[in-house]
């Protein structure tokens, strides 16, 4: 084992670059969410200083809270991210457990088709996106965001989750339909519950892309009522270029949700990573 | 129930499997494949005289040799192949030495690093963005003011204002946010070689970074190429970092642009210029071939001459 050859100096240069790396991956946001705190003089006096009871100041929060209306935003982002997610785990865990558990002709097919979706990106289709939801009255409505995010999450939630179907035992399948269990019901009682550990990875996977997505909430839903929290920050941040404690507020306020998020599903996330992406 | 005996040896009709699949396959034909190539057959239209006619490859040409649109075009596409370059000598090379020393079972704190070390890849572009403008900017005095701390003050400029500078330093920044992703999927190829096999090195008297040269190396080569089809794509559909740094304009003076942000100012019009959704979709057909070459060149010329290495 190199175990033993670990020697000190060597566990204290590994520490000192990954020091050194974890600094700058954190830097930006920490002199962001510390400035937020300060007022206006200490922001540019000295930046890199933490608040302190002189320089503690809550304006900019005051400011983006009282004009802006992040709640909205906020909420509208819920909706969409959520009933994507909702959308991508019931039907691509649908769309798996048929490839994975049915031989059918043209299975084999349909797989790669789904899985086409993995390597393009959906953005490429935009032009014709628009029209069709032009077309049918969609624009600026979440349902229009949550089709787009359901097709754009489904290959790699379904090419995952068929990976983890196969490893379910067909012995306990079988038991199922010997006690007469409907199909429907042994995905939905048998199978559901032994995935969910995969379910959780391709949710993490899934839900990050789409509550910091720019581009569609800015083609297809840019009206003030559907507004998403990154386009609203992208708007917001621009009315307020020169008023430094309302940019670093709402900064601030961006940051934190997804930062909370992250920190809840992290360990999941590593697990999802470092057991199935590499196969 | 001796009538229902033989529809039992009928192929019975699985209704349950057409269930199962029709949502998925609805929605993403739907939403994602039919748009697809319903964008790049409108690339072979044109409107002329308010009326709606084929114009075959004619956008394609405007688009290559049209003095009004080649310049801009010729110039994405090769800020882009910059900004791909950029990420495969810094992001990559960063991502294997990091996952390399966390690979190391004795090394303490390894789950606090690799979570730091992953923050910035959840965070949105339009924070990303902001951020680093603020930290760059003149104005506020971050950077100058760090580079003062350590003498090197003179070296400040404010890159992102630079027409040589600017799109370096947006590549360095997305380099920033992204590096996490190669660390993590190079860490957990490294988690995943077999203890026998670095025994059997250590046995031979190979060690420490020969090692790692030798041996883990060729064995992470599969994920190398992944990773590197994956930056590929994904740095050939960019846009939102340089929109929200630079604008739709992608400026000092189109120094920025690229493929995404041309489509979307080609697309909706900006200013002066008005939106057109057949250039749009050229450009986005352009983008399409431009990925799928890529990805065929990666699936047949790569990874087929990859060994894998089964354990």
């Amino acid at each position: 084992m190199n175990t033993a050859r670990a020697s000190l100096p060597r566990a204290f240069a590994a520490h000192a670059v990954l020091i050194g790396y974890t600094l700058i991956a954190l830097f930006p946001v920490f002199v962001v969410v510390i400035n937020a705190f300060k007022d206006r003089r200490a922001i540019f006096s000295d930046p890199l200083a933490l608040p302190g009871p002189e320089s503690f100041s809550l304006i900019g929060f005051e400011t983006v809270t009282n004009q802006g209306d992040f709640l909205l935003y906020f909420q509208n982002s819920l909706i969409v991210t959520v009933a994507s997610l909702f959308c991508v785990l019931l039907f691509g865990a649908m769309a798996a457990f048929a490839l994975s558990e049915y031989r059918f002709k043209g299975n084999p097919l349909m797989a790669l088709y789904l899985a086409l979706g993995i390597m393009i990106p959906i953005r490429l289709g935009t032009v014709a996106i628009l029209q069709i939801m032009v077309a049918t009255g969609l624009v600026n409505t979440h349902t229009a965001l949550i089709l787009v995010y359901t097709a754009q999450g489904l290959p790699l939630a379904i090419f995952i989750l068929s990976e983890f179907m196969r490893t379910v035992s067909a012995d306990l399948k079988n038991a199922g339909r010997v006690d007469g269990l409907s199909e429907y019901r042994i995905f939905f009682t048998l199978v559901l519950p032994l995935v969910r550990p995969a379910m959780a990875t391709v949710a993490v996977f899934t839900m990050i892309p789409i509550w910091n997505d720019l581009w569609f909430p800015l083609i297809l839903a840019p009206a003030e009522a559907t507004k998403t929290v990154t386009l609203g920050a992208q708007v917001f941040i621009g009315q307020f270029v020169t008023n430094w404690n309302a940019v670093l507020a709402a900064l601030t306020l961006a940051i934190i949700p997804v930062l909370v998020l992250y920190l809840i599903f992290s360990r999941q996330l590593i697990r999802g990573i470092t057991s199935g992406a590499v196969k | 129930m001796a009538a229902s005996a033989p529809t039992e040896h009928k192929p019975a009709r699985r209704w349950h499997i057409v269930v199962f699949l029709a949502p998925a396959v609805l929605v993403y034909t739907a939403i994602m494949i039919i748009p697809l190539f319903s964008t790049l057959f409108q690339s072979l239209f044109n409107t002329v005289d308010g009326e709606r006619a084929f114009v075959g490859l004619g956008n394609f040409i405007t688009l290559f040799f049209d003095p009004r649109w080649a310049q801009s075009f010729w110039n994405a596409l090769a800020n882009n192949f910059w900004f791909f370059v950029i990420h495969m000598i810094v992001q990559n090379p960063i991502g294997v030495l990091l996952a390399a020393i966390l690979s190391n079972p004795n090394l303490r704190l390894r789950g606090f690093y690799r979570t730091a070390i992953f923050i910035p890849t959840i965070l949105s572009f339009v924070i990303v963005g902001f951020v680093w403008k603020l930290i760059l900017s003149p104005l506020w005095g971050i950077a100058p003011n760090m580079l003062d701390a350590i003498g090197l003050r003179s070296l400040f400029s404010p890159w992102l204002g630079q027409e040589g500078a600017a799109l370096t330093t947006l590549a360095l920044v997305s380099v920033w946010q992204f590096v996490g992703i190669p660390m993590m999927l190079i860490y957990a190829a490294l988690l995943s070689i077999p203890d026998e096999v670095i025994e059997a090195a250590e046995i031979d008297g190979v060690t420490g970074a020969k090692q790692f040269f030798k041996i883990q190396l060729p064995l992470i080569l599969p994920t190398i190429g992944i990773i590197s089809i994956l930056t590929f794509v994904g740095n050939f559909n960019a846009f939102d970092l340089i929109y929200v740094s630079q604008g739709a304009q992608a400026g000092p003076n189109g120094s920025t642009d690229i493929l995404g942000t041309l489509l979307y100012r080609t697309f909706f019009g900006f200013q002066l210029q008005q939106g057109d959704p057949n250039m749009g979709s050229a450009i986005a057909t352009m983008m399409f071939l431009i990925i799928l070459v890529g990805v065929s060149i990666y699936l047949f010329g790569i990874q087929t001459r990859l060994r894998r290495y089964q354990f």
